[in-house]
This record gives C-alpha cells, sequence and structure tokens, in this order.
C-alpha cells in the first residue's frame, strides 16, 4: 500500500477456508473492499458465495485465513460482534418481521427505552422519527409508518431492511440477490440506492444471479467458482461472456 | 395513500373491531330478549354485572398468559391443570402453616408456594420448546399429563379444604362494593398489558411470533425469551389457582380443567391468530368477556346450558372468519 492516494481499504479477507464436513465449501479466498466502493460476487449455485459473506458476517468461523476491517484484524464469533464493527448484512428474505411498523423493524432487537417513575417503557415515538429521519436521508417515500409492513410492497420493505443497516452506521453493507423479488420499477429504486450509500463511502458487497444488475451497480466483479476464486475484474474492463465464463469454467 | 377499495377499509375496522362488536351485539341481545321475555333488565342490574365479572377472572387468567404465548407462535395447554396444582398446594401449604403460625404468615407462605410450583411446569415447557425444540402443542400436552397426575396425586384424589376463614374472607370478599378477586384480576391485566405493550419483553414477543428467523439475526435472546414466556403461562396460571382457593376455601386438581379451552377462545376471539404475531390483552379481556356473557346470559334467560357451548363455539368460528377474510381482501386490496 505504497500509493498515497488509494485509500485504505474497509475490509480485507485473507485466504478464508471453510469445510462442512467433506465439502471443501470455500478454499483460500481473499477480498478486499474499498469505502464507497461495490464488489460484486458472481458464481453459481454452490461456487461459495453464502458462506464466503456468512463468515464476513460472523454467521459462520473461518477454519483458516483471517479478516481484516479499517486495518486491524478482527474475531468474530457471531452476527453481534460483525455489527457491532458495522458489517451490516441485508439477507434475501430481509429478516423483517411483517407484523411490526417500520419504526420497531428499524430498531428490532434495539429497541430504546425511556422510564417513567422507574419503569421502562419502549420509546415508540423515538423509534417512528428516527427511522423516519434516516428513510427520508436515503430519500425512501413509505406512506404509512404505523402500519405493519407486511402491507407494504417488495420494494418498500427492502427499503426499509437497508434503512435498518444504515441507520445502525453500516459502513460494510453485504446484500444478498437484494433484487431478486422486485418488480422492475422497484429494482431500480433498490439500484438507485446502493448508488447512494456508494457515495456516501459505505462499502458494499453485492450477490447476485443478474449480470445485468451487477453490470449497472458494481465497481468490481469476483467470481467464485466451486468454492475458489477464479477472477476478479474491474466492471469497466469485462463484459458479460467473460464473467459467465469465468463462472462455468472452461 | 394507498388505494384501500371501501369494503376493504369496512373489514378492517370490522376485523379490528370484532370482539367488541360480538360484545356489545350479545348485551344488546340480551337486554332486549329479558325485557321481551321476562320485562326484566340484564345489563342494568349490578348483581348480573358483578357476577358476570367474577365468571370471567378464572378464564380470564389463564388466558392472560396465554396470549403471550400464543403471539409468540406457542400455545401452553398446561395451563389448566397448572392452575389446579397452584391451587391444590395452596391449600396444603395454607394448612401447614396456619399449624405453627398465624394466618397472615401462612397466607403468604401459601401464595409463594402457589407461584413456585407453578415456575417448574412452566420452566420445563420452556426448555422443552426453546432447547429441545419440541413443538408447543405436544410439549405442552405432555405437560398437561404431567401436572395433571402430579396434582391428583398431592389432593389424593380429592379436594383439599383450607382451614381458618382468612382466605375465604380474601375470595368472597368485597372492597367499596367491588368483588376483591375482580380488583386483583384488574391489577394483574394492567400489569400484563404494561408487560405485552410498553416493554421490550413484549416487543420481541411480537417479533418472536412474527418472524423468529428475523428476531435471532437482530440479536433478540430468542430462547431465554421463550422460556420466559412459558414461565409467565405458568404464573399466570397460578394467580387463577390461588384465587380459585381462596374462593371456594378448597384446592382442587381439576380447577382449571373445564376453562382451559375457554382461555384459549378467549385468546382467539380477542384477534389474536394462532399462527403467531398478533394479540393484544384489551382483546384477551374483551374474548373473556364474551363468553362469560355467552354463558350468564343463557343461564339468565333460561336458556338448557348444553346451548353455551354451541354458542361459544359459533363465536370461535365467526372471529377467525373474519379474520381469515380481511387478511385475503387485505392482501389483494392494497397496492403499494
Amino acid at each position: 500500500m505504497a500509493d498515497a492516494s488509494a485509500p485504505d481499504p474497509l475490509l480485507r479477507v485473507e485466504n478464508v477456508s471453510k469445510r462442512f464436513g467433506g465439502v471443501h465449501a470455500l478454499k483460500e479466498v481473499s477480498l478486499i473492499l474499498y469505502p464507497g466502493e461495490v464488489l460484486a460476487l458472481a458464481g453459481d449455485n454452490g461456487a461459495g458465495k453464502s458462506t464466503l459473506i456468512k463468515i464476513i458476517s460472523g454467521v459462520h468461523h473461518a477454519d483458516g485465513g483471517s479478516l481484516w476491517y479499517a486495518g486491524k484484524e478482527i474475531k468474530l464469533d457471531n452476527p453481534h460482534q460483525a455489527r457491532a464493527y458495522g458489517i451490516e448484512t441485508i439477507y434475501q428474505d430481509l429478516a423483517l418481521a411483517d407484523n411490526l411498523d417500520v419504526g420497531a423493524n428499524v430498531f428490532l432487537g434495539r429497541e430504546p427505552v425511556r422510564r417513567v417513575f422507574g419503569f421502562p417503557f419502549v420509546d415508540r415515538r423515538r423509534m417512528r422519527v428516527e427511522a423516519e429521519t434516516t428513510l427520508r436521508g436515503l430519500e425512501i417515500q413509505i406512506n404509512r409508518l404505523d402500519v405493519p409492513i407486511r402491507s407494504l410492497s417488495g420494494g418498500q420493505r427492502q427499503s426499509v431492511a437497508i434503512g435498518r443497516a444504515i441507520h445502525w452506521k453500516a459502513r460494510v453493507l453485504i446484500m444478498d440477490e437484494p433484487t431478486a423479488a422486485l418488480g422492475v420499477p422497484e429494482q431500480r429504486k433498490v439500484m438507485e440506492l446502493i448508488a447512494n450509500l456508494k457515495e456516501s463511502g459505505v462499502g458494499i458487497i453485492f450477490i447476485s444471479h443478474n449480470l445485468i444488475d451487477i453490470f449497472q451497480a458494481s465497481d468490481r466483479i469476483m467470481v467464485l467458482r466451486r468454492g475458489s476464486k477464479v477472477g476478479e475484474r474491474r466492471t469497466s474492463e469485462t463484459n458479460s461472456d467473460e464473467i459467465v465464463r469465468l463462472m462455468v469454467g472452461g | 395513500m394507498p388505494s384501500v377499495a371501501p369494503q376493504a377499509r369496512w373489514l378492517d375496522f370490522l376485523a379490528a373491531f370484532r370482539a367488541w362488536l360480538f360484545l356489545a351485539i350479545l348485551l344488546i341481545t340480551f337486554e332486549v330478549w329479558a325485557h321481551a321475555v321476562y320485562h326484566d333488565t340484564f345489563l342494568l342490574n349490578p348483581f348480573n354485572i358483578s357476577s358476570i365479572a367474577v365468571f370471567t377472572v378464572t378464564p380470564l387468567l389463564l388466558a392472560l398468559g396465554q396470549t403471550f404465548v400464543i403471539i409468540s407462535g406457542g400455545i401452553d395447554l398446561s395451563v389448566g391443570f397448572t392452575m389446579g396444582l397452584s391451587a391444590v398446594v395452596t391449600a396444603h401449604v395454607f394448612n401447614w402453616g396456619i399449624t405453627f403460625s398465624s394466618p397472615l404468615v401462612s397466607l403468604i407462605l401459601a401464595v409463594l408456594a402457589g407461584f413456585t410450583v407453578a415456575v417448574i411446569p412452566g420452566l420445563i415447557n420452556g426448555l422443552l420448546i426453546a432447547d429441545l425444540r419440541v413443538p408447543p402443542f405436544i410439549g405442552t400436552l405432555g405437560m398437561y399429563g404431567v401436572t395433571r397426575g402430579v396434582a391428583y396425586l398431592l389432593a389424593r384424589g380429592t379436594t383439599v379444604p383450607v382451614n381458618g376463614s382468612l382466605l375465604a374472607s380474601i375470595g368472597n370478599g368485597s372492597i367499596g362494593g367491588f368483588p376483591t378477586v375482580v380488583l386483583l384480576t384488574i391489577g394483574i391485566v394492567l400489569g400484563m398489558h404494561y408487560l405485552l405493550s410498553l416493554t421490550r419483553f413484549g416487543q420481541h414477543t411480537y417479533a418472536i411470533g412474527g418472524n423468529v428467523q428475523a428476531a435471532l439475526r437482530a440479536g433478540i435472546n430468542v430462547r431465554n425469551n421463550t422460556i420466559a414466556l412459558y414461565i409467565l403461562s405458568s404464573l399466570s396460571a397460578a394467580c387463577a389457582g390461588i384465587l380459585y382457593t381462596a374462593k371456594f376455601s378448597a384446592g382442587a386438581a381439576q380447577a382449571g380443567e373445564p376453562v382451559l379451552l375457554d382461555s384459549i377462545a378467549a385468546v382467539v376471539i380477542g384477534g389474536a391468530s394462532l399462527f403467531g404475531g398478533s394479540g393484544t390483552i384489551v382483546g384477551t379481556v374483551i374474548g373473556a368477556l364474551i363468553i362469560a356473557v355467552i354463558q350468564y346470559g343463557l343461564v339468565f334467560v333460561n336458556v338448557e346450558p348444553f346451548w353455551q357451548f354451541v354458542a361459544v363455539g359459533v363465536v370461535i368460528i365467526i372471529s377467525v372468519l373474519v379474520d381469515q377474510v380481511q387478511k385475503q381482501v387485505g392482501k389483494d386490496g392494497i397496492n403499494g
């Protein structure tokens, strides 16, 4: 890192490996993510994309290799610790409680409490106001913040999940197939959101099957095949044919 | 605003207030019936109101803890006999205490024992469900059998009469014209409402019922929360058992048997979904009142008591149907 103009990497994954019984799910994979950068992970089913992001988000523990966050080596035993470093993950199923409103979802598991005569009360007003502020900052439009989010559209729900990650100061945002379940206008909205986050300096790891999305959103593309990294390209210097070739091999 | 068809909004309203509507319709029906047939008033008779309130106490107390469990997506079938176990132990300990101390001290010991013994089935339910992944229906059904057997064994197959009059004076007394058991129950209702609607514990209970994976990933301690829920349900049953012993001056193993299903019915009529994620204490109170009004009202207008079962059954079915229809229309009718 002699180049003074290059920013320090936000996240560095070095030679991580993971076995599940006899299956070598990940073989010495390395990755670097800079602030304000979108890194796309491409690969077929079973290529190791999910295993890799689960290691970064603290769900799985790597058998070998190391994780570095802002220049320091970190150990992640659970998702809580990852979150404490600002590594937030948005899963494909969004992990939202459909029966709760927007504020309750943004603050899920971290509800603020205010005391009245010594008794703790969940501070619903603060949850609603702060959730609204965060969403407005991301230019996310949601009409009703006080209804269960099951009445929101897929794109709005995706926005709530992103809003939650941002509210908790995500510096690294991992998104697993963020556009898979959405209609075309909503996909576009999510892609805009990713562009906004990028501008604010968040590093994004983006998993998708959709090469169009990958080429539209990412700065770099990393391709995994059968647990190994088989290539990495700047998005501006490659094309979908080359990426597909890397994905399927041969 | 999302565009909502007028009938969908009407249905939303109906679904949200269905328990209140049922209650109002029942009260009006019995009032009209009593006037038409017996030239008497149903509602304006303080004795009726007080009787219904006392009638509501036992199923409601079981239903309060059950509300939490059902919101979390579980069910507790053991509460009926946990109540019986608590009633029997309260009676025994009171009788034992009075042999060496004052009635007041024995009362305190008896109440403590009634609660403590209830923690055991609650804790075991919680551990079975949270740690050993036993489905709540099966785990608590097993505990239904265990508590039932133990309660009868402790009672030696009969009822355990309480010596002295202190317990009876609480169970049948009144303060300022209001039955003491009703006042105590109101206090417990307020406590449970606070716990469910205003604390993090309550919020997490809704989250677990809504999406347990989301709750886990959000860092909610689902295991401890689940165990606490089943203990709370048992403690709620213990309140019913202790008040039963106070009211009848005797502990009986079968005290809660006839009200177990009524308590679940009260929660469902009150708007909770058996799939978890929804329900309120206020709804459960209304649900319990509806059942009590049906049971008491039909007796009041001289209908054969077996119609009570039919009427409560019909209300449960209508209540769930309204919920289903509203969810279906809600899904189709709202475009985000």
